[in-house]
């Protein structure tokens, strides 16, 4: 069986030392590993930004797409095959500025993927403008006078858009991290998870100090109960959006997949393509 | 005796308008007669005029005709609409319930004929369809015993008494019409037809039925005026072959899912129009840097915006051929008959398999959605080809370093091999990369990948680039087209044939790569070229000045008001040129 080692490969990510998504990427490959799975049974699909490289830092097949856009290509990854694992994953610009509408609409649809983002607050491969999650006020090079819209709450829009599983981590906690994205992994539908993951190179105000100051885990929260919707975002609002852990799951909605009439048990990619000929013409009939 | 019939059913929208059309259309073609029918419609669901215009003849009929001898109404408008279309052997049925008043200036004269009022009188107005088709019957001569299978198909689940009130409808508005026509009656009745039933289809069920026929089994789109029916054909098939059809929520979802799906190993692709293929730009180019097979199809429309999205035009050429930044190798195809659009449609994904690139198939809305006769298609033809893919597990990498899924090869194809494949894993980027995937900026390798992916190009195996019927080695004049513009082409190559000019016809399938080698022998064996398209740019005349040069013996026949060219008026566009 694999271990975490298994899930690294050669290349040395050109991350800022200290950079916040380090941990994310090994809170992967450890999640990969204890959950089972072998390397060439991961995909890891990504979008673009600082985050996105991380389809390049995993041993497992790996799809770094075009910005905003790893959530609709990981759905056709797995639709195409349906016993792979596919995570997708990417930066708090490419889920929630340019691909947001796919983030809403890969939640709805639930089909069974984990969705890991990598949220600073700020776009860092551009060097430093505003992101959709930057604190009201935030002083950035695309908001000199400080950011003027109220910073979006990805687990609210989550929960509103109907996720059977919402979760958020930290990442120098690798250890909650890591059981997280394990649980995001053996979820039966999409799973969503918000992790913090520190720039620290044009984030100076969500630091990791400020983070530890202000995050709350779930667990410590006594009676809070996951599949409870109402408590999560009542919660969510009331900790505004500054907790970690699995805010809400849903166990009994089934996934995307096993919803669609007639969708094969078997991976369409490994389903003979050929009509025969009765099938074929009788197909034809119709028209006629 | 007529050897051909046009008729043309017209009112509100929404008012089964279509489905007097087609009921009459079906019972055409089992008598074995060949159809195109071509329907008017505007860009609303209630409301507005629409129209369905069938050409019939016992022979192949290839485009729509120029005139109408059979008009049918169902309100004033359609009257004014189109009774220009009319000649003095013409004749307008109208419904009596809205008082017809023929134009002082109409050829043909109008006979009132109760629609409304005898279907009511049987039980509900919505049957004023059938006495029409009833009344046409009359016109043709026809025997109303043709209808009884059809609607006891269509009419059947609703019980036998829905059946016979029906086909009473049709006996009435039969009896009379003939008792209206007088000593008139015959005067319409066509030349008997072979018999023989063939598929009667538009261009877009041919397309979806070439996917299905291709392998694919999954499909993510967004509906979109005239290419919806592609995806709505397969949310009903695919769930019978285990695949599905996702409708995304943008058409970049759609282009990136389809991209995803195949890099998965299943064939996939998207279809859409112009606004739609717009959007796909980025995810075009996504689909040729990382030599993921990709098949779109674009049918066009009036453009640009929102354009005339329920009309007739051929202005995405360019787009198409150029859309997407920087420097992609891809394929674009444009069929121009019900059968090319099957079968191209099957040579696009082997295409986009074999070379790793995006494929993109051209319709108009004219082929797309006019609904045509075709012999049915021939299985034995159909053959599925799928380039170099490793389906193994492989053999352990040296130094456990990545697969080689951009190996610089002879060809420039190299082999895909699919996630969950043991000692495969690669990776992907759109970030120029090395053999195995990985970033790589350095300029010696960007060369090395540029030239690789371009070579696959040269590769190139598409049958019948260009349709081509050149009788003469020294032509007065070429004419060329794309897309649904060859019927009406056809026809007046035999127009002019039978004038004594001496016309050769390109019509050109195969619009990137050009076909310059084979186009310019054409041109060059012309003493004219004329090349005939429905935009304002002349784009396709300018894709051949591009390629081949003929600047000063090129000229254009271009059309940019949302209607089709009918041969007439190209004809006499043709004929101004030669002068
Ligand atoms: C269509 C498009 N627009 C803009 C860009 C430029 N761009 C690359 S990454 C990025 C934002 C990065 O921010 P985020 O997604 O938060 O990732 P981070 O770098 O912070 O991890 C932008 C705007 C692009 N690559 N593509
Ligand atoms: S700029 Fe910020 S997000 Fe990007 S690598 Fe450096 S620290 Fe990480
Ligand atoms: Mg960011």
């Amino acid at each position: 069986m694999a271990t975490f080692k298994d899930f690294r490969n050669s290349v040395k990510p050109n991350w800022c030392p200290g950079c916040g998504d380090f941990s994310v990427q090994a809170a992967i490959q450890r999640a990969s590993a204890n959950v089972g799975i072998e390397p060439h049974e991961l995909a890891v699909v990504a979008g673009i930004g600082c985050s996105g490289r991380i389809a390049g830092y995993i041993n497992s097949y790996g799809f770094h797409g075009i910005h905003g856009r790893a959530l609709p290509i990981a759905q056709g990854l797995k639709m195409a095959n349906r016993d792979l694992n596919v995570i997708a994953s990417g930066g708090d610009g490419d889920g929630f500025a340019i691909g947001m509408a796919h983030t809403v609409h890969a939640i709805r649809r639930n089909i069974d993927v984990t969705y890991v983002v990598m949220d600073n607050q700020i776009y860092g491969l551009t060097k430093g403008q505003t992101s959709p999650r930057s604190a009201q006020g935030f002083i950035t090079k695309s908001t000199p006078g400080g950011a003027i819209e109220p910073s979006l709450k990805p687990l609210e829009v989550a929960l509103s858009a109907g996720a059977t599983f919402v979760a958020q981590g930290f990442s120098t906690d690798i250890k909650e991290l890591t059981a997280l994205i394990e649980a995001g992994i053996q979820h039966k539908g999409f799973s969503f998870i918000n992790v913090f993951s520190p720039c620290v190179t044009y984030n100076k105000i969500n630091t990791y100090e400020w983070f530890k100051e202000n995050l709350t885990k779930l667990a410590d929260i006594e009676g809070y109960d996951p599949q409870n919707r109402e408590l999560a975002m009542q919660t969510v609002m009331e900790k505004e959006g500054l907790v970690t852990g699995i805010i809400y799951q849903d166990l009994e909605t089934k996934s995307y997949q096993e919803k669609v009439p007639g969708y094969s048990e078997q991976p369409l990619s490994e389903l003979d393509m050929n009509l025969d000929e009765g099938q074929f013409n009788d197909l034809v009939k119709e028209f006629m | 005796m007529l050897h051909q019939l046009s008729w043309k059913v017209g009112g509100q929208q929404g008012e089964g308008i279509e489905s007097t059309g087609e009921i009459f259309s079906m019972a055409m073609n089992r008598l074995g007669y060949h159809l195109y029918g071509y329907r008017h419609f505007s860009s609303r669901i209630k409301g507005g005029h629409t129209n369905n215009k069938i050409t019939v003849r016992p022979t192949e009929v290839r485009s729509i005709a120029d005139d109408l001898d059979i008009l049918v109404a169902f309100d004033q408008e359609t009257i004014e609409v189109n009774y220009k279309e009319l000649t003095e052997k013409s004749i307008i049925l109208a419904d009596a319930k809205f008082k017809p008043v023929q134009p002082e200036d109409s050829k043909a004269p109008v006979f009132i004929v109760p629609f409304t009022e005898i279907a009511t009188e049987l039980g509900t107005s919505l049957m004023k369809n059938m006495v029409a088709i009833g009344s046409t019957a009359a016109l043709l001569n026809l025997n109303t015993s043709v209808f009884q299978s059809l609607v006891d198909e269509i009419f059947g689940r609703k019980g036998e008494e829905v059946v016979k009130k029906n086909m009473e409808a049709i006996q009435q508005g039969y009896d009379i019409m003939s008792e209206l026509l007088g000593d008139r009656v015959g005067e319409w009745e066509l030349a008997p037809a072979d018999g023989k039933r063939r598929m009667f289809m538009i261009g877009n069920d041919a397309i979806a039925l070439g996917a299905l026929a291709a392998g694919s089994r999954f499909m993510a789109a967004y509906p979109i005026t005239p290419a919806s029916e592609i995806m709505e054909y397969l949310i009903k098939k695919l769930p019978k072959f285990g695949g599905a059809v996702i409708q995304t929520e943008d058409e970049i979802a759609a282009a990136t899912m389809a991209i995803g799906a195949n890099y998965g190993g299943v064939r996939s692709f998207t279809a859409s129009a112009g606004p739609g293929l717009s959007l796909m730009m980025e995810a075009i180019g996504l689909s040729g840097m990382t030599e993921q097979p990709l098949v779109i199809v674009d049918t066009q429309r009036g453009g640009p915006s929102t354009g005339l999205p329920t009309k007739q035009e051929q202005s995405d050429l360019m787009a198409m051929l150029y859309g997407t930044h920087g420097e992609i190798p891809k394929v674009v195809i444009a069929p121009s008959t019900l059968e090319e659009a099957f079968f191209d449609t099957i040579q696009a994904f082997n295409i986009a398999e074999e070379l790793q690139l995006p494929v993109i198939i051209m319709t108009d809305l004219q082929l797309s959605l006019g609904k045509q006769t075709t012999e049915p298609f021939d299985y034995s033809k159909i053959e599925i080809r799928r380039g170099k893919i490793a389906f193994e597990d492989l053999e352990p990498t040296e130094n456990k370093d990545y697969f080689k899924r951009y190996e610089n090869t002879e060809d420039g194809v190299s082999t895909r091999v699919l996630p969950g494949t043991e000692n495969g894993i690669h990776h992907v980027t759109g970030v120029e990369h090395d053999e195995t995937g990985k970033p790589s900026e350095s300029a010696g390798n960007r060369q090395v990948q540029m030239d690789k992916r371009f070579r696959k190009l040269e590769k190139l195996n598409f049958d019948t680039p260009v349709y081509v019927n050149a009788p003469h080695d020294e032509a007065d004049v070429l004419l060329v087209g794309f897309n649904s513009t060859r019927g009406a082409l056809e026809e007046v190559q035999e127009r002019l044939t039978t004038e004594g000019k001496k016309v050769n016809h390109a019509h050109i399938r195969l619009l990137f790569p050009f076909p310059s080698e084979e186009m310019a022998a054409l041109v060059n064996g012309a003493k004219k070229v004329i090349v005939v398209e429905n935009n304002k740019t002349a784009q396709l005349a300018n894709i051949m000045k591009l390629n081949i040069g003929g600047h000063s013996k090129t000229h254009s026949i271009t059309k940019y008001d949302g209607t089709p060219f009918l041969p007439r008026e190209l004809e006499n566009k043709v004929k101004e040129l030669l002068d």
